[in-house]
Parts: C-alpha cells; sequence; structure tokens
C-alpha cells in the first residue's frame, strides 16, 4: 500500500472509531431495553430446593415443609400484602392456579399474618396452602431478594425453575408451561 | 449571622450523625471487628438496590443479610465462608469482586484487548505516517 492510500485511509479513521462507538452504545441501548438489569439468575437452578419447615398462614400450630411436599411437583410463589407487584400479578394466579396442574403454595413473605389474611380474603386465594415466612430468614436459603418470585420445584425437591417478578400469561405460555410439560413426561 | 451558622453547622452534623445511627447499630466485641464487619460488607452488594452495598443500604434485605454476617463472624466463621452463603444464594453477583471463570473473561480481560487494539492501530498509523515523508509532500491540517 502506497503512502497516498495510507493517507486516504487515514482520514477515515475518525470515522471508523466514531462508528464503532455508535455501534457499541447502540447494542448497550438495545439490549438494555430487552433484558432487566435487575435480574439475577438463581444459582439454585437444578439444585436441591432449601429445606424448609414453615407454618401454615391459617394454622400457625401446623407446619408444612419440604419433605411433605416430596413425590410431586409443585409451584412455590413468594407474595406479601406490602408488595406492590404482587397485586399485578394475584389476578393472573387467581386464573391460572388450577390450570398448572401442579399445586400452587403460597409463600406469604415477611408479612404481618392478619395482613396476609385480609389481602387473600379480599383478592381470592389461589393457593393449596400458604406458609408464612414472618422472618424472612428461611427466604434467604431460597435467595428471595424481591417479591414475587415463584420457584418450579420438581418431585425429588430440585428447583428446576425460578421466575423473579410477576408472572403473566406470556411468561406462563412461554417460560413456565414448557417446564411444566417436561416434567409431567418425566413422572407422569 | 455568625449564630445563624452556627445553628446550621449544628443542624448539619446532626444529621450527619442520625445518618450514621440510622444504619443500626450491631455490638461488635471490639474495634477490630467491627474494622472486619465493614470491610466484608462493603465488598458485597444489596440484590434489592443493586448499585449499594450491604454496608451501605438501608433495604430490609440488606439489614437483615448483616445481622446474619454478623451472627456467622460470632460463631467464627471466616470471610471466604461467609462469602460462599451468600454466593450459593443469590449467585456471584453479590461480589463487587467478582471471580475469574469462563463467563467473566470478556470482563475481567476485556479492557486490556481493546487497549492492546487500540495500541496495535495507533502503531501501524503513526508508522505509515512517518515513513513516506518524501514521496509525498506532507500535507499539514486537512488529517485529523
Amino acid at each position: 500500500m502506497n503512502a497516498v492510500a495510507g493517507k486516504t485511509i487515514g482520514r477515515f479513521v475518525p470515522l471508523i472509531v466514531f462508528a464503532v462507538l455508535v455501534a457499541f452504545f447502540g447494542v448497550g441501548i438495545v439490549w438494555n431495553q430487552h433484558h432487566d438489569p435487575s435480574f439475577v439468575p438463581s444459582p439454585l437452578i437444578d439444585k436441591p430446593a432449601p429445606d424448609f419447615r414453615l407454618p401454615l398462614l391459617d394454622d400457625p400450630s401446623r407446619s408444612l415443609g419440604k419433605a411433605d411436599l416430596l413425590g410431586r411437583p409443585y409451584l412455590l410463589n413468594v407474595f406479601a400484602s406490602w408488595c406492590f407487584a404482587c397485586g399485578d400479578e394475584h389476578p393472573v394466579l387467581m386464573e391460572y392456579s388450577k390450570k398448572f396442574g401442579v399445586p400452587l403454595i403460597g409463600y406469604d413473605y415477611k408479612d404481618p399474618p392478619q395482613d396476609a389474611k385480609a389481602w387473600l380474603a379480599q383478592h381470592g386465594n389461589p393457593y393449596s396452602k400458604v406458609i408464612a415466612d414472618r422472618s424472612g430468614d428461611t427466604a434467604i436459603d431460597f435467595g428471595v431478594y424481591g417479591a414475587p418470585e415463584t420457584y418450579l420445584i420438581d418431585a425429588r425437591g430440585i428447583i428446576r425453575y425460578k421466575h423473579i417478578g410477576p408472572l403473566t400469561p406470556d411468561v406462563i405460555a412461554g417460560q413456565l408451561e414448557p417446564r411444566l410439560r417436561a416434567l409431567r413426561e418425566e413422572n407422569p | 449571622m455568625k449564630r445563624a451558622l452556627a445553628i446550621l453547622l449544628f443542624a448539619c452534623a446532626m444529621a450527619a450523625s442520625m445518618a450514621a445511627f440510622a444504619i443500626d447499630p450491631l455490638p461488635f466485641k471490639n474495634a477490630a471487628q467491627r474494622e472486619r464487619f465493614q470491610n466484608l460488607t462493603r465488598q458485597l452488594r444489596c440484590m434489592v438496590c443493586q448499585n449499594e452495598s450491604l454496608d451501605a443500604s438501608n433495604a430490609d434485605l440488606a439489614r437483615q443479610l448483616r445481622h446474619q454476617i454478623f451472627d456467622m463472624m460470632q460463631q467464627g466463621r471466616s470471610d471466604v465462608e461467609i462469602k460462599q452463603y451468600l454466593v450459593a444464594r443469590y449467585s456471584d453477583f453479590v461480589l463487587y469482586d467478582p471471580p475469574v471463570k469462563s463467563d467473566t473473561l470478556l470482563l475481567w480481560f476485556g479492557p486490556l484487548a481493546l487497549l492492546i487494539a487500540g495500541g496495535v492501530v495507533v502503531t501501524v498509523l503513526l508508522r505509515r505516517r512517518a515513513q513516506p515523508a518524501n514521496a509525498v509532500p506532507e500535507d499539514q491540517g486537512d488529517d485529523w
């Protein structure tokens, strides 16, 4: 390459640098629009669920633990009466809870029991059972960092899937249903 | 005027000390333990408000985790064990200093790779410009 050609290319260097920067920022903008930066994948996927035992919301003298739920897949939905997004999720759960084909267990997170009971009485109760984690200590073992969160736990007590944020019909159809179907095929 | 200033200063000092007390006091055994605790919680991210450390965050979960970490320290657990405890639950994301792994290679070495690439481009350009000064009369001013 001779000097003249080199010089011509040199003249385009600022443009190239600019184009590269535009590409970087463009990818950043697009990526951030299609991806929730607060979403952190759980390290517990495909690992055993923590060994929990918590009192039932309706009757604190009785409890429900991981061992009681083995043998059948179930969904564990972390909610709270104080949680705003849970209010958005609630009608969806009311509609779908019977269609999942697996029990939907409610996990009442850091909630005064009377508030949770009043909330469920007012909005309806989609759960087959509700356990109450008043202190939130067990939730730390599940890696809960915001409600609502939903865990799919299989018959052997392994966490197969976790959704952070409200379940929507789209999430259910696109992510949850295929996994529920796969579990049904595994364990008819 | 002086008095107003004094009152203002006093108010500021009060506000500062209130802020310091808002983050819950924990019964440390000694200053060294407090130092170790602060040093550790500064390296850990609050999962709720993700731009804050566990040390600085006032989020409910951060407070709860600080208590948990404090209890683990009283039980004699090491910093490494405490970090493992949190990583097992919240993933590497809780660490402000993520470990070198296959999926963090770009994060760790990307900037260095960009620097080297930039250095190569600059070197090539400078060499090319330095060589053929005699071939074409240097035309100042229309480059860059």
